[in-house]
């Protein structure tokens, strides 16, 4: 028995933000509270988008203790699979959709003496949450924020003013100003935790320099939600209910199944939380691995496979399911 | 309805009883006639038969006023029972509310919480509390709030952190437990904490329960049956108190198993918190006098055939070895070897 706890909210307001972002407000459908969550928490949001059902990741940035709604902020991606093309496009106040409950694979550490974050682009939303958690628990935080031009950043004028220039501050590409990390990360007391959310370059250029450093492992956190990487078509054989599903060349493993009934376990639809692990029967061809969880040698040993975000390059993979 | 709540003892002269109606809502925790180790995890969900301690999320029984005087007695002797790390503040004020709301909800005869924004108010009306409180603000409670709810909630109270990929037991109430220690486990790791009990890491239960634990997802608690024995109905039975507790095992005759020997189940619910990405583990310790298993006749078969079957590692571990033989054979005259119907309810 499961229990079913998705939550059917209205679209209250959907408002452009910046360049190519825009801010989507969403409140239950038959009026009630939210759940609170805490600061870097995601929701899955379902989209049903003609005949295709898309389910995607997005950090909540509204106010944690807001019950009354949640709000999500969604970069319009050039080469969308569908998801952010449908938010920006189609989707209209008054609309319904389905949240998942609040789930959190990027908290903050409570026990921090200070709190640095760092956000690149669209990262910056998990931070927005997180920094009114901080900041209604009186915890002392900084936060650098790279954007591209300033009409591209969201949302740092008003963090600024919130917060204060001194511990907001802006770094814009365009005026060839870029976060000095290494100077930020030379010089911290003890107990300082930092957080990294933007595109992979960044969080590997980061949590590299920190390492380097030498900062503890515990001390550094990162999150990249990974959109499903394309790929050519293949098949999936289901060792269990022996059947055969086709994976189209822009679906996942997961969509694939879902899209024929089959109710396969996920929580962040990224490949960073380990709930979609399934077992690999056989592969005729390779794995291809794009997740954040199976350790390398886990990885190497081809038994395993996170089907939200990997996928095979031969013809067909037989999964225990 | 309300709960007519005994006046009883856990200790000196163990007044303590079942009522009919409580046998029968007891949460007996073998599904079959054997017993092994597993990740017995199952949604949280209302359950059971009418009366049930599966039919609410957090349950309050005939022993609620007893059980919440004999956990202020164990307090005032060590206040160490009760623990929590600087950094569990918000993870306290989680448990508070959930607690506060699932016991006003499932008894509004009993207690009621009002909110109004930050200012609340909560009644418990069998221990004859009223207090009004800004939530978020400890100053305003007269003890820290997770201390404050857990004397007034039963059970023992357990709350981890999550980091790491790990799970810390960094706060708790404790005062309810089979053998082990709050003040010897707080800080320490899911792995640590669980270092004594046998067999179960051969078999990989305590990754397969750690993995599962990480992405337990709020609005979605689960709980499983664990079990043990205790001579006398005796809730303290901490290793702080061994002295007082452990010779007793020593005292089992034929003639007073039935009186002296109680199965002990602890109803284990985990919840995600919602502001501190904690878990709130619940222990609820429930005890029933052999005489009073036996008048259900599927238990009695059951539990005759669980133990007497029991693998000597877990004989040993549960420290069952000086009188499982005795209770055995005490239980085998109420076992026929007819089958028994599977599940944990009653016929």
């Amino acid at each position: 028995m499961t229990i079913n706890t998705e939550m059917k909210v209205r679209v209250t307001e959907i408002r452009q933000v910046a360049d190519k972002v825009k801010r989507f407000r969403f409140e239950r459908a038959g009026g009630g509270p939210m759940p609170v969550f805490s600061g870097g928490a995601h929701v899955i949001v379902s989209m049903r988008d003609g005949k295709a059902l898309r389910r995607n990741p997005y950090s909540l940035m509204s106010s944690p203790e807001d019950t009354k709604g949640y709000e999500i902020s969604v970069l319009r991606v050039e080469n969308s699979r569908g998801g952010s093309a449908f938010l920006h496009e189609k989707l209209k106040e008054g609309d319904e959709l389905v949240l998942s409950q609040p789930v959190n694979l990027f908290p903050f550490d409570q026990r921090g003496k200070k709190h640095i974050m760092m956000a690149g682009g669209i990262g910056i939303t998990p931070f927005i949450a997180m920094m009114e958690q901080m900041e209604r628990g009186g915890k002392a935080f900084e936060l650098y924020y790279a954007v591209r031009t300033r009409s591209h950043g969201a949302y740092w004028k008003e963090l600024q003013q919130r917060y204060g220039a001194h511990r907001v501050k802006i770094y814009c590409d365009a005026e060839k100003l870029f976060i000095p990390v290494g100077k930020i990360l030379a010089n911290q007391p003890l107990g300082t935790h930092l957080y990294v959310c933007g595109p992979a370059g960044m969080i590997n250029g980061v949590l590299g320099k920190a390492s380097e450093l030498g900062w503890p492992r515990q001390n550094l956190h990162a999150e990249e939600f990974l959109a499903p990487p394309p790929g050519k078509a293949f098949q999936v054989r289901l060792a269990k209910s022996n059947r055969a599903i086709d994976v189209a060349p822009h679906q996942s493993i997961l969509e694939a199944l879902e899209a024929n009934g089959v109710d396969a376990p996920y929580l962040c639809r990224g490949g960073a939380c380990g709930q979609c692990e399934t077992g690999v029967v056989s592969c005729d061809g390779g794995l291809e691995h794009n997740d954040h969880f199976l350790e390398p040698d886990e990885k190497a040993s081809g038994k395993k496979i996170m089907i939200c975000v990997s996928r095979i390059t031969g013809n067909a993979v037989t999964l225990d399911l | 309805m309300n709960i007519t709540f005994r006046n009883e003892t856990f200790r000196d002269d163990y007044t303590f009883r079942n009522s009919p109606g409580a046998i029968r809502r007891f949460p007996f925790p073998f599904h079959e006639d054997k017993y092994m180790y597993s990740v017995n995890m199952e949604p949280h969900v209302p359950a059971g038969p009418d009366g049930h301690a599966y039919n609410k999320p957090i349950d309050v029984d005939e022993h609620y006023l007893a059980e919440m005087d004999d956990r202020a007695k164990v307090l005032k002797e060590d206040p160490l029972r009760y623990q929590a790390l600087p950094h569990m503040m918000a993870a306290q004020w989680d448990t508070l509310e959930l607690l506060m709301e699932a016991q006003a909800a499932g008894y509004p005869g009993h207690f009621t919480l009002e909110k109004n924004g930050d200012q609340w108010r909560w009644i418990n009306r069998p221990m004859g509390i009223d207090q009004a409180f800004t939530f978020g603000d400890a100053s305003t409670l007269p003890m820290e709030p997770l201390e404050f709810i857990t004397r007034q909630a039963q059970g023992d109270f357990v709350i981890v952190d999550q980091r790491d990929g790990q799970l810390w037991c960094d706060a708790g109430m404790v005062t309810t437990q089979a053998d082990w220690s709050l003040d010897f486990d707080i800080g320490m790791n899911f792995h640590e904490w669980h270092g004594p009990v046998p067999l179960a890491h051969e078999i990989g239960v305590f990754d397969r329960a750690l993995k599962f634990l990480l992405n337990l997802q709020q609005g979605k608690p689960v709980r499983r049956l664990n079990w043990t024995m205790t001579i006398n109905p005796r809730l303290d039975t901490s290793p702080e108190n061994y002295h007082k507790w452990g010779p007793d095992r020593a005292t089992v005759t034929p003639e007073n198993v039935g009186d002296k020997v109680h199965l002990r189940c602890e109803l284990q619910s985990l919840w995600r918190l919602p502001r501190s990405n904690a878990i709130l583990f619940v222990i609820r310790c429930y005890l029933i006098k052999m005489e009073e298993l036996v008048t259900v006749p599927k238990w009695a078969r059951r539990f005759h055939r669980v133990l007497r079957g029991l693998p000597p590692e877990l004989v040993d571990y549960k420290g069952l070895t000086r009188y499982r033989p005795t209770t055995v054979e005490w239980l085998s005259k109420f076992d026929d070897g007819l089958p028994t119907s599977p599940g944990i309810y009653p016929e």
